[in-house]
């Protein structure tokens, strides 16, 4: 099915495959409830002179369509959690990451790289507006605020989401491009009149094409 | 009415005769006139709502083409009949608060609660009625002031009808500023409205019941108006409360939810969302028992599994309480909470899944009667179906990562407030026409206005799920922005073709609500042979409800019962061996 948009990231195949799980699991229950709803209707539809049996219900239906779904029910809770935490645990983030800072502003992306020393804050950091450049299969850390309203980082491609939240600066997301190439970045949380075209780009290049780009940079 | 009139304490029982047209049609106390005054006026707003949505189809379906007719609408919205992104935010903002605010919540429950909580159970009015008639006049004045505010210099409020702070609290992120204010005083007076309306709800449902009408005979209509009631009487507050402290951050410089001086835009999100979802099923528990009432009707059989049906209601309106963190889930919270947040809200799959079953267990071995109540009856839970396992794709935290914020929740939101509310509210004014207004309205037009309502609607909202899956972002003024979008404007203007055909085709359902009111065919007592104790008095039902406090001797789904040979027994009609007790109703209509 190519409903989904292309997906490039280390965890994006994760959260597809429990869509998927998810889709395949109400799939059923869809097709088995509208089935027998239509099939009632059809099969029970009223008569001149007849009456309806008297039944007025069943314990142990009750028992068993209280019991089945919360099975599934939990089964995908537990799927879910498989996943969650991956992608959002800050405990659990990758160690060795590449670690960029990224403030949201009413109607742009701006991202801020560590210089020659490696370390965000210092005097030689730069920062680039709208553009995200990554080295692929290398894990990024991004520390993610906001300038003003609400904003939501959204790469549809990595499967990742994230609000930025002013004034709070605890707001972290990873992700792990897996092919190179260019995606974007949209906002998600609606945040003015500019929200619509508040697009940014990530560009995944390879490690060497990553490290000529940051040298041009500084 | 002679024998209650001449007991009954004037004030409560003002006889009819006496007053004037004012005190009868405009500041009344009868509940059924108030849920009549209640019906016209969320119809209005019904149509302002969709109207609304029009634009914004129009503008996702032809983005920035002309608005057809669109040209008189001044330069701040449209300029040349094309629509400004800042109109475009304030129509998407302004349909969600007419329709949720103003068309779904008071239909189910200003209408509903008010003409059927009383003839229901037996008594002859609500137990405040001049605080019900205030109620009414509050929800008035709340709606002219969101009216007011689409036509303020700096355009109506354009925050999403969510509000997210800062960007609701602080003007110059969006532009408006006497707008949102407005916005926030109209919720205010909503929540008083909603408030006045609540007490009144659960006392007469405690209260006043008829002798005999005791709490699990009550019609399932009647338990989740009475949950509801309860839910909004907890709820409403802390969103008064929420908009309250808003407003004094735009105003007066208090930062609750502003960064600056330890604010928290987070509060805010908390606030709303706690008041919000259970709010979300103050707009579909209503529904909910107004559709039972009508399948197990169109059925000529008892509800299936009735205390398991209460039982969902009160399950999920506690479980309500506890999930509001899956709005939140890409805020930036502990990522355990966001755990315990999925699980809690997955839970509330369960009694929805029981209801759905109780509902298609219902129709099992019936007798079904294919009128335009059952009809839309059984739309709902065709749709509420598709709306209750879309929420599961949500409440998975992890697929929500990705589906948080796009078109999926937008098609989720709609099967169950329009796909499911809107389609029983249509099956509701179907079905109480008759006790309301003494006529029956067309069956043909109603099946007319059905078909199409049912097609097109989803056509609309069902390619909204791929959409969302695409990784459409909603609330976007031009998605041609985007590449990755860039493929979704054919389904985009296909979307927008249905949603003008879906908004056609709702005149001849206001025809035929019109013309119904003055030619349509006189109603009898019981047209649709029913047990509930409305359809024991005359259509319409008259002033004072019952001349004799009605004594109820079973629940209201005794359809096909083996006892009698008709395929319905009333619950106030007493069989060999009932006695029936003649009890008058006692002076200020206080009936035990």
């Amino acid at each position: 099915m190519g409903w989904l948009p292309v997906a490039a990231s280390t965890y994006a195949a994760d959260i597809d495959k429990i869509f998927y799980v998810i889709l395949v699991v109400t799939g059923i229950a869809f097709v088995g409830v509208e089935v027998t709803l239509v099939y009632f209707l059809f099969k029970y539809r009223g008569r001149e002179g007849r009456k309806a049996e008297y039944i007025e219900g069943s314990t142990r239906a009750e028992i068993v369509w209280t019991v089945v779904p919360a099975l599934f029910i939990v089964g995908l809770g537990i799927a879910s959690h498989s996943v969650w935490p991956k992608v959002k645990d800050p405990d659990r983030f990758p160690t060795n990451a590449l670690e960029l800072a990224a403030e949201a502003a009413q109607f742009e992306w701006n991202f801020t790289y560590p210089g020659v020393d490696g370390r965000l804050g210092t005097g030689d950091d730069f920062t680039v507006r709208n553009q995200l450049h990554v080295p692929v299969n290398e894990p990024v850390v991004v520390h993610l605020t906001s300038l003003d309203v609400i904003h939501s980082f959204f790469v549809p491609a990595f499967r990742v989401k994230q609000d930025a939240v002013p004034g709070f600066d605890r707001n972290r997301l990873w992700f792990e491009a897996t092919r190179t190439g260019e995606f974007e970045i949209a906002c998600a949380e609606l945040c003015g009149l500019g929200h619509y075209r508040m697009r940014g780009r990530v560009f995944v290049h390879t490690q060497e094409d990553y490290e000529r780009w940051k040298a041009e940079q500084s | 009415m002679a024998t209650v009139g001449a007991t009954a304490d004037p004030a409560a029982h003002a006889h009819h005769e006496e007053m004037g047209f004012i005190r009868k049609y405009v500041f009344s106390t009868d509940h059924k006139v108030i849920g009549i005054q209640f019906l016209f006026t969320c119809l209005f707003f019904l149509a302002v709502g969709g109207l609304l949505a029009m634009l914004v189809r129009w503008q996702l379906g032809y983005p920035g083409q002309p608005i057809p007719g669109g040209s008189g609408l001044p330069d701040t919205m449209a300029p040349g009949g094309i629509m400004l992104p800042e109109f475009y935010n304030a129509l998407v903002t302004m349909h969600a608060t007419f329709m949720i605010f103003f068309a779904v919540m008071p239909l189910l429950v200003g209408v509903y609660a008010n003409f059927l909580i009383p003839l229901k159970l037996g008594a002859p009015d609500m137990a405040f009625p001049t605080l019900n008639m205030a109620s009414f006049w509050v929800f008035v004045v709340s709606g002219i002031v969101m009216l007011a505010s689409l036509f303020v210099e700096g355009g109506a409020a354009s925050a999403g009808w969510t509000a997210y702070a800062p960007l609701s609290a602080v003007p110059e992120y969006t532009g408006v500023s006497l707008g949102m204010q407005l916005w926030i005083v109209s919720i205010i007076l909503f929540g008083a409205s909603s408030l006045l309306g609540s007490v009144n709800y659960i006392t007469t449902v405690v209260n006043m019941r008829a002798p005999g009408m005791t709490l699990f005979r009550m019609p399932l209509s009647i338990w989740a108006l009475f949950i509801t009631a309860i839910l909004a009487l907890l709820a409403v507050p802390i969103l008064a409360g929420a908009v309250i402290m808003l407003l004094f951050d735009q105003t007066i410089g208090t930062t609750f939810f502003l960064p600056a001086d330890g604010g928290r835009p987070l509060l805010w999100q908390h606030l709303f969302w706690f008041f919000g979802h259970p709010e979300v099923y103050i707009l579909i528990l209503p529904a909910m028992g107004i559709v039972s009432d009508i399948i197990a009707n169109g059925s000529r059989k008892p509800i299936f599994g009735y205390h398991s049906m209460v039982f969902a209601i009160i399950a999920i309106a506690f479980l309500g309480w506890v999930v509001w963190g899956h709005h939140m889930f890409q805020s930036g919270m502990n990522p355990l909470l966001g755990t315990s947040f999925m699980l809690a809200t997955m839970m509330i799959a369960v009694p929805s899944a029981i209801k759905v079953f109780n509902w298609l267990g219902t129709l099992w071995r019936g007798n079904i009667q294919f009128h335009t109540p059952m009809l839309n009856a059984v739309a709902f839970v065709a749709l509420f179906t598709i709306g209750g396992l879309s929420g599961i794709f949500m409440a998975s935290n992890a697929v929500d990562i990705f589906i948080h914020d796009t078109y999926f929740i937008v098609a989720h939101i709609h099967y169950v407030l329009f796909g499911g509310s809107l389609f029983a509210i249509f099956a509701a004014i179907y079905f109480w026409f008759p006790k309301m207004f003494g006529r029956m309205m067309n069956e043909t037009w109603g099946k007319i206005h059905f078909a199409f309502t049912f097609v097109f609607y989803n056509l609309v909202f069902f390619p909204m799920h791929i959409l969302g899956v695409g990784g459409h972002m909603r609330r976007v003024y031009d998605p041609n922005q985007y590449e990755f979008l860039a493929g979704f404007q054919g389904m985009n203007t296909f979307i927008s073709i249905s949603a003008f055909i879906l908004f056609a085709a709702q005149v001849p359902f206001l025809i035929n609500f019109f013309w119904s009111l003055f030619k349509g065919k006189k109603a009898e007592q019981n047209p649709w042979k029913d047990n509930g104790l409305e359809w024991t008095v005359a259509s319409p039902a008259p002033h004072g409800n019952f001349d004799v406090a009605p004594t109820v001797y079973r629940g209201p789904y005794e359809f096909g019962s083996p006892e009698v040979e008709e395929d319905f027994l009333p619950q106030n009609v007493p069989l060999n061996g009932q006695e029936r007790v003649t009890e008058r109703s006692e002076p200020g209509g206080a009936l035990k």
